[in-house]
């Protein structure tokens, strides 16, 4: 078939017809690959912001940058890495991992998928025009009400940050929708629930999350929009409006999405560590339980980040409450963890190494989590460092270790190539080093009165020193990722080829080549257990045999398969989306030409199977 | 030999991509992931309408606004719309095409009506009542709110029209049940949604 040309490998391709394949792809792997690699594009952007930050803060009274530079670097810092860094770094992983995991060919709908990706892309660039306008955002990542309204923030700083959310807010809906229906949908056959790997759990939840919590996003921003261009009073104290109501929705968002972010790092650890422990997950379905637990209790928890706004004694008690019970299924799930490695015969390898970097970091992280559910303490922690520091030990300890030990796990199936790991564990120790040495000491500064935020400070509060060994932190953990870079641009080169099955790993995605071809499974698996492939290679471990190898797959049977041709409707809606929101900006004319051309490219992306007989259709 | 039954089974199911190895349809299982993320839309939206409720400092209230009778009738037609959407799923199931058509036709005529019918209450609303955006807290949440629900019924009308014009083009038949299905879920979603703005927001005092 023409279609599969593109993907074939020593076929002679121009430039040209490579870029084309890629921007018209629908095939799942490409897309979590083209996912990965702007994740960690901006991830190297925010960090840069970050480093910036340290750079002014690693002496009293530093003049790097302005006041006003300074609040642009933590609300892009803080933006990019949750919006642009970690979400679609996770989404790489669904995108690439989800079907091999669950024995299928492609995701439910491909096309869908391909769309997801280039309305992510078009919103992390439009975030970042703000750079080239002049205007970059400058209200925080959360954005508080009133500080966003016109009268406080004139000029389009605010406009760029809140249509750039939205822009990604329907990318990842999108996405939602279309993992919820491949996990539902398009199991290997015998593949029960309590069968899918846990990562598959973990990614399942999430994507409810995802779903159900985003609306309240788009609704809190929709009325921010409304405010700022057509004089709407939401948020407007003088008209009797509540500021509260956008600290609600925000964080009715926000507290979910904290789960959005660590739920995929929490599943990578669970496929990792039974595979560098040769022995299955402790209590996997406890652990599906309490990560399907932490996706209700999620929801219950969001005025935990007001309680000091003074909502009264009733409401802070039952926020206090639920936030102590949600550490309930997550102590579970790290005790679980914990006895996976117990009498387990352990692999020392780069991607173990990271996970259990994540246990130790993340069990810190919430430890101090712990401590902020109590309001009266809460009231002494909000808006210091000891703040700053607990979320980083969550979303740098916890989710970046976890995507970082997934990278190392899953990249000899994605590229084919071993990393080499004496470079991954210098990366891994560089890391945990710098990691610690940054935000420990930020503990003591919060403890201390250190507040967040603030540009620069006085040298004689006693903050100096350790501020120092911070900004020295921050920079170990930029020459750790050094490493990295190194360790990907060597091994691309010269690194050892990976067979199918470099780890003796558990699960689907291990028992087909290094990378997959583009149908992934020549032969659609029948799934008998959660660790399908060990039970293959070993049986079960109590008197059942190893399954007897399969027949070769016959050329006849790669030819009938058919996998969905490439489409550029994908690419083409999404920049007219991008177009639409973006006009809001510049000119009416922009957003109805836009508009139109929205409505007319879905028309097309609808229509491109409308007949079974021209294709296959999604 | 059972894993030949099954492997036939698998490649049986592989003829229609859009269903998936529980039977299920792809597009019909998104269009509830879709219509529950939107329930969440609406309640974010509903939440703010009444959290504001009341609380406005100047501008007309509600009952000096409200045209009961009128918006009555709105909703009767979105309600009899989605009879008529069901009349033209139950035709499209016995391939009656040409009665389908009118049937879609009728419903995305009685959604077109509802949405002029909205264009002339804001109308009355903004000049006749000095109504706006930015007039009050009511004004605010009332045309956010009830405009949102009208941009969904009048997607939902341009989406009929599209299948309708299918149908006339000869394009549409028993085999495309699950698309005009699929529209069906959400049509019936939007009018469940009006069901609660018309007693949240109108019937309530």
């Amino acid at each position: 078939m023409a279609t599969h040309a593109a993907y074939m490998p020593g076929a002679k391709l121009s430039a040209g017809s490579v870029l084309w394949s890629w921007i018209t792809t629908v095939d799942h792997k490409r897309i979590g690959q083209l996912y990965g690699v702007s994740a960690f594009f901006f991830f190297v952007v925010g960090g840069i912001e970050a480093l910036i930050m340290r750079l002014q803060l690693a002496y009293p009274d530093g003049t790097l940058v302005s006041a006003q530079r300074f609040n642009e670097l933590f609300t892009m810092h803080g933006t990019t890495m949750v919006f642009l860094a970690i979400m679609p770094m996770s989404a790489a992983f669904f995108n690439y991992m989800i079907p091999l995991m669950i024995g299928a060919r492609d995701v439910a709908f491909p096309r869908l998928n391909a769309l997801s990706y280039w309305i992510f892309l078009s919103g992390g660039l439009f975030l970042h025009v703000s750079f080239l306008a002049k205007a970059v955002p400058n209200g925080g990542w959360f954005g508080y009400a009133n500080l966003t309204s016109q009268q406080f923030s004139p000029g389009h700083s605010i406009d760029f940050w809140m249509l750039g959310l939205q822009i990604l807010g329907i990318s990842s809906m999108l996405a939602g929708f279309n993992f919820l229906v491949t996990i539902i949908n398009m199991r290997a056959p015998g593949m029960t629930l309590m069968r899918m790997p846990v990562f598959i759990w973990m990614s399942f939840v999430t994507q409810f999350l995802i779903v159900l919590a985003f609306p309240a996003i788009t609704v809190a921003l929709i009325l921010l929009m409304f405010d700022r261009f057509f004089g709407t009073l939401f948020y407007s104290p003088a008209a009797g409006g509540d500021p509260l109501l956008w600290q609600h929705l925000f964080w009715i968002f926000g507290h979910p999405e904290v789960y959005i972010l660590i739920l995929p790092a929490m599943g990578i650890v669970s496929e990792v560590l039974p595979t560098f422990a040769r022995k299955p997950l402790f209590g996997a379905p406890v652990v599906i339980y309490s990560g399907i637990t932490i996706g209700f209790f999620g929801f219950g928890v969001w005025s935990h980040h007001m309680f000091s706004v003074g909502m009264g004694p009733v409401a802070d008690a039952a926020f206090s409450i639920t936030t102590m019970l949600i550490a309930v299924p997550t102590g579970v799930k790290i005790l679980n963890w914990l006895c996976t490695l117990w009498g387990g015969s352990i692999r020392f390898q780069v991607p173990l190494y990271f996970s259990l970097g994540f246990i130790a970091m993340f069990t810190m992280g919430g430890l101090s989590g712990v401590m902020h559910a109590s309001p009266p303490v809460d009231l002494q922690q909000t808006d210091t460092y000891f703040v700053v520091a607990h979320f980083h030990y969550v979303l740098f300890g916890g989710s970046i270790f976890g995507l970082f030990s997934g990278a190392y796990y899953w990249w000899p199936k994605i590229t084919g190539k071993l990393l080499d790991e004496r470079l991954g564990k210098v990366h891994f120790w560089l890391m945990m080093l710098g990691f610690n040495l940054t935000f420990f000491p930020q503990h003591y500064l919060g403890l201390i009165g250190m507040p967040r935020r603030i540009y620069t400070y006085a040298g004689d509060l006693g903050w100096n020193f350790w501020n120092l060994v911070s900004t020295i932190g921050a920079f170990t953990i930029a020459v750790s990722l050094l490493f990295f870079i190194y360790n990907v641009i060597k091994t691309t080169r010269s690194g050892r080829v990976a067979s199918p099955d470099p780890w003796d790993g558990r699960t689907l995605e291990w028992s087909i080549p290094s990378p997959p071809p583009v149908y992934n499974f020549a032969r659609v698996p029948h799934v008998q257990d959660r660790d399908d492939l060990w039970l293959q290679k070993y049986g079960d471990g109590h008197g059942g045999a190893p399954r007897p190898k399969a027949a070769p797959v016959t050329a006849a049977e790669i030819a009938a398969i058919h996998m969905p041709p490439s489409s550029f409707w994908p690419i083409l809606l999404g920049l007219a989306m991008a177009m639409m929101i973006s006009g809001l900006l510049i000119s009416m004319y922009q957003v109805i030409v836009g508009g139109l051309l929205t409505l007319f490219f879905m028309y097309k992306f609808a229509m491109e199977y409308h007949r079974p007989a021209d294709g296959p259709g999604h | 030999m059972a894993d030949h039954a099954a492997t036939h089974a698998v490649s049986h199911a592989a003829h229609d991509p859009n269903i998936g190895n529980t039977g299920l349809d792809h597009r019909k299982m998104g269009m509830w992931a879709f219509l529950g993320s939107d329930c969440m839309f609406f309640g974010s939206l509903i939440g703010t309408y009444l959290a504001y409720k009341g609380k406005s400092i100047s501008g007309p209230t509600p009952h000096d606004v409200f045209d009961i009778p009128l918006t009555s009738y709105s909703a009767a037609l979105l309600l009899a719309s989605s009879l008529t959407m069901v009349l033209a799923l139950a035709a499209l199931r016995e391939n009656r095409v040409k009665v389908a058509t009118g049937w879609l036709l009728a419903t995305a005529a009685m959604g077109l009506h509802f949405v002029l019918n909205q264009v002339y209450e804001f109308w009355t609303f903004v000049h006749h009542h000095d109504l706006t955006l930015g007039t009050s807290l009511f004004g605010s949440t009332f045309f956010v709110l009830t405009g949102f629900h009208g941009a969904h019924v009048t997607g939902g009308v341009i989406w009929l029209l599209l299948l309708v014009s299918l149908a006339w083009r000869g394009q549409l038949d028993r085999r495309d049940y699950t698309k005009v299905e699929v529209a069906g879920l959400y049509w019936h979603f939007v009018d469940i949604v009006w069901i609660a703005i018309f007693t949240i927001v109108y019937l309530i005092p």
